[in-house]
C-alpha cells in the first residue's frame, strides 16, 4: 500500500476526530457537572449549523468567525434552557430527564424542518475546495482550519476551568455538590452557566461542522450517537477524553476505511465502543465509579 | 369519579360495544367494500421527501403533483385523488406509511424511488391484497417473487447495466478513446449492491470494453465524508471513475476529487441518479460539469412530454423539467398507469384493479422506450437509456447519436475553479 496514501488518510482522520471532539466536548461538560446527559445535543448542533447559514448569509461572515456570535446564541439558548426548564428536573429520576430531552429534541428537529425544510443546505466559502500539498500530502485545508479552531475552542475551555474563578466553582459543584452548596456557592446558577457553556461548545463546532458536511434537520439523532460514543470512550465528564476519544473514532475510522472497507468505518466505531464498555466502563480517560 | 354518576359521560358498555362492532365490521372487511365502490381513485403515494433522498424524493412529487392535471387532459375523467406519505428515506418508514395509506383508504400504491423501500412495500402490497406500482426502484429481486399485485415501469439493476455499459462502448467510440482501467465506486444499499452484482455478472462478459475494473469500492449511503474513499480510488491511478451514487454522496464524491486533485478522464455512471439532478448543479456550480449519466431518459418531443411540461411550468414554475425529468417521468407513468387501469376497470376494487393494470397497453409515454406493457412478472421490458452529459451546467443528451443534443467530452477538461 503506498506510504503516501497511509499519510494522507490518517491526517484526514486527525483533523475530522478533532471536530467530533469538539462536537462532543459539549456534550461531557454538562454531564460532568450537572450530570444530565442532553439527549438533545445534536439537535442543538443542527439548531447552530442553520443559524450560522443564516448569519454568514446575512453578514457575509466566515463560518470560522461566525462560531463566536453562534456560540454567544446557544450559550444563552442553553442557559435559558437550563434555569427555566431543564433544572426542576436534575433531582428527578433519570427516565423523566431522559423524556424531557427527547422532547426537546424532537421539537428541534420538527422546528428546522418547519422553518428550513429537508433540503441539504451548507455555506460556501472561498477556500471550500482548497488543500495544502506538502511533497505527496494533500491536506484539506478545511479540515485544517476546522481542526485549528476546534483545538483552540477546547484549550479556552480547558483554561477556563482551570485557571477562572467561575471555572473552578464549577468543577467544585461537578466535585461536591453538597460541598459546594455549604460554602455558598449558587448552584443553580452555575449549573445554567455550564449548560450555556456545552451549548456554546456545541455552538462553535456546528460552525467548524458546516464548513466539512451539509446539513438537515434530521441530522440531529446521528449527531448525538457520535457525540455518546465518544463521551462513553473517553470517559463520562472528562473534557480531554473527549477530544482523545474524538481523534481515536476520527483515525480509527479512517483506517478502517483503508485497511477493511469504507462501508465498515461505522462498525468499527462501534467496536471500539463495545470494548471499551467490556474492559474500561469508566472509559478511557473517565474516573472509576 | 364514577363514570356512572355523570349522564354525559360515555357508558363503558356502552364503548366495548361500539369498539366491538367496529371491530367485527373491519374484519368482514367493510372498508375493502367502500374502498371498492369508490367513484375515485385513491392514490397512495409513498416518496422520501425528507431524509437523505429528500431532494430526489420532492422532485419525483412535482410528476405526482401534475399527474391530475395532465390526466384530466388526457380525457381520465375518473377522478383521482393523491394521498402523500413521506417515507422518510428509511425502508421501516415506509414499510409502516404503506400499511397506513391502505388502512386511511389507498386503492393502489406508487413509488418509493428506492430498491429497499420498494423491496418492504411490496411486502406489504402483497399482504394486504393492494396493487403496487414502482415508479423508481432497479433491484431485479422485487419482481422476481412471484409478486401478484407488484408492477415495476424501471429498468432492472441488470437492464440498467448492460445498457449503460453499451452507451460506454458508443461514448469511447465516439470519442476515439480507450481506458484501460476504471475504479468502481458505488453506494452500499439495495440499489448500489444490485448494480454491482450486476456488474460483476455482466462486465466479465462483454469484449467491446477496453477496461478492467481494478478495484470497487463501497460506501455507506448517508455518508457525510467520502476523503478516505477518494484517497483509495485516487491511489489506483484508474483512468476513470464509474459510479454508482446517489445525489448527497455524489456531491461529496465530486467535491473531494476536486480537494484531493484527483483528475482522471472522467466520472461515469452505468446509471444512478445524482448528477443530473437539480440539487447536483445547485451545490456544485461549474464542478458539475462534464459528468456522465447513462441512465433512462425522456423523449423531449413526445406529445406526453410537452403537457408535463406545461403543467409543470404552471403549478411550478421555477422548475425545469430537464433538472427533474427521469425523476418526474416515471412518477407520472406511474400514476398513469394506475388511472388508465381504473378507467378499464371501472372500479376501484383491488383485484379488478390489480388485473387491468396486468392488462396495460399504453403506447403514448414521456420516457424512452416500448410501449408499457407488463410481462408475466409484473416488470416493463424495453425501457432505454441515454447518456446524459453535464454541459453549461444542464443535462445533455450526447448519445445515442439519433438523440443527440451535443457532442460527448471524453476525456474531461482538467478542473479549473470557476
Amino acid at each position: 500500500m503506498p506510504l503516501d496514501l497511509v499519510a494522507n488518510v490518517l491526517i484526514a482522520g486527525l483533523l475530522a476526530g478533532l471536530v467530533y471532539g469538539l462536537a462532543a466536548l459539549g456534550l461531557s461538560v454538562i454531564f460532568g457537572v450537572v450530570r444530565v446527559v442532553n439527549f438533545a445535543h445534536g439537535e442543538m448542533m443542527t439548531a447552530a449549523m442553520y443559524l450560522a447559514i443564516v448569519l454568514v448569509g446575512l453578514t457575509k461572515l466566515d463560518p470560522l468567525v461566525a462560531a463566536v456570535p453562534v456560540g454567544a446564541i446557544l450559550f444563552v439558548f442553553g442557559y435559558a434552557l437550563q434555569r427555566g426548564l431543564i433544572n426542576a428536573f436534575v433531582t428527578r429520576p433519570e427516565y423523566t430527564q431522559f423524556m424531557l430531552l427527547v422532547a426537546i429534541a424532537i421539537i428541534l428537529v420538527n422546528a428546522q424542518l418547519m422553518i428550513f425544510g429537508p433540503n441539504a443546505r451548507n455555506v460556501q466559502v472561498d477556500y471550500a475546495l482548497d488543500s495544502f500539498a506538502i511533497g505527496a500530502l494533500i491536506v484539506d485545508k478545511v479540515r485544517v482550519y476546522a481542526a485549528a479552531a476546534a483545538i483552540l475552542v477546547a484549550a479556552a475551555l480547558f483554561a477556563f476551568f482551570r485557571y477562572t474563578l467561575v471555572g473552578k466553582s464549577i468543577r467544585a459543584c461537578a466535585d461536591n455538590y453538597l460541598g459546594a452548596q455549604v460554602v455558598g456557592l449558587n448552584v443553580k446558577r452555575l449549573y445554567a452557566l455550564t449548560f450555556g457553556l456545552g451549548a456554546a461548545c456545541v455552538g462553535a463546532a456546528g460552525c467548524m461542522m458546516l464548513l466539512l458536511v451539509d446539513v438537515t434537520p434530521v441530522q440531529g439523532p446521528a449527531y448525538t450517537l457520535l457525540a455518546f460514543i465518544i463521551v462513553i470512550v473517553g470517559g463520562m465528564g472528562s473534557l480531554p477524553g473527549a477530544l482523545l476519544a474524538g481523534v481515536i473514532i476520527g483515525m480509527s475510522e479512517a483506517i478502517a476505511g483503508l485497511l477493511i472497507a469504507p462501508s465498515a468505518k461505522s462498525m468499527v466505531t462501534f467496536a471500539i465502543l463495545v470494548l471499551v464498555l467490556l474492559f474500561r466502563p469508566q472509559g478511557l480517560l473517565g474516573k472509576q465509579a | 369519579m364514577n363514570e356512572n354518576s355523570n349522564p354525559r359521560w360515555p357508558k363503558r358498555r356502552r364503548i366495548l360495544k361500539a369498539a366491538a362492532g367496529s371491530a367485527a365490521l373491519s374484519t368482514l372487511g367493510f372498508p375493502a367494500i367502500v374502498r371498492g365502490q369508490s367513484a375515485t381513485l385513491n392514490v397512495g403515494v409513498l416518496l422520501p421527501v425528507s431524509g437523505t433522498q429528500a431532494f430526489i424524493g420532492q422532485s419525483c412529487k412535482y410528476g405526482a403533483d401534475v399527474a391530475p392535471a395532465v390526466l384530466a387532459g388526457l380525457g381520465y375523467s375518473g377522478g383521482i385523488r393523491l394521498i402523500h406519505a413521506d417515507t422518510e428515506t428509511n425502508v421501516d418508514v415506509a414499510r409502516s406509511r404503506a400499511e397506513k395509506l391502505i388502512n386511511d383508504g389507498a386503492n393502489v400504491l406508487v413509488g418509493p424511488f428506492d430498491s429497499g423501500a420498494a423491496a418492504a412495500i411490496a411486502q406489504v402490497a402483497e399482504q394486504k391484497g393492494v396493487p403496487f406500482v414502482i415508479n423508481i426502484a432497479a433491484a431485479p429481486q422485487i419482481t422476481e417473487q412471484g409478486y401478484k399485485f407488484v408492477f415495476r415501469n424501471f429498468p432492472t439493476s441488470p437492464e440498467l447495466v448492460r445498457n449503460g455499459l453499451a452507451l460506454m462502448r458508443d461514448l469511447f467510440q465516439a470519442t476515439s478513446t480507450a481506458p484501460r482501467t476504471a475504479v468502481f465506486m458505488h453506494v452500499n444499499d439495495t440499489f448500489g449492491q444490485a448494480n454491482r452484482k450486476a456488474i460483476d455478472a455482466i462486465l466479465p462478459t462483454l469484449n467491446y470494453l477496453p477496461f478492467k475494473v481494478v478495484d470497487t469500492i463501497a460506501y455507506d449511503p448517508a455518508t457525510k465524508d467520502l476523503s478516505v474513499e477518494v484517497a483509495k480510488a485516487k491511489a489506483t491511478n484508474a483512468d476513470f471513475v464509474m459510479v454508482v451514487c446517489r445525489l448527497n454522496d455524489a456531491i461529496l464524491l465530486r467535491r473531494e476529487m476536486v480537494k484531493q486533485r484527483w483528475n482522471p478522464m472522467g466520472v461515469i455512471s452505468p446509471g444512478s441518479p445524482g448528477m443530473y439532478e437539480a440539487q447536483f448543479y445547485n451545490a456544485l456550480g461549474k464542478l458539475s460539469e462534464y459528468c456522465i449519466s447513462n441512465v433512462p431518459w425522456y423523449d423531449p418531443k413526445a406529445a406526453l412530454t410537452k403537457r408535463i411540461e406545461a403543467a409543470m411550468a404552471k403549478q411550478f414554475p421555477k422548475e425545469k423539467l430537464m433538472f427533474h425529468a427521469l425523476n418526474v417521468g416515471y412518477t407520472f407513468e406511474a400514476i398513469l398507469i394506475a388511472a388508465d387501469a381504473f378507467r378499464r376497470a371501472k372500479t376501484a376494487e383491488s383485484k379488478a384493479l390489480t388485473e387491468a393494470i396486468r392488462q396495460t397497453d399504453i403506447k403514448e409515454r414521456m420516457m424512452l422506450g416500448g410501449p408499457l406493457k407488463f410481462n408475466a412478472k409484473g416488470q416493463v421490458e424495453g425501457n432505454l437509456s441515454a447518456a446524459i452529459q453535464n454541459l453549461n451546467m444542464r443535462p445533455t443528451v450526447v448519445l445515442p447519436a439519433a438523440a443527440a443534443e451535443a457532442s460527448p467530452v471524453f476525456p474531461v477538461p482538467e478542473y479549473k475553479r470557476a
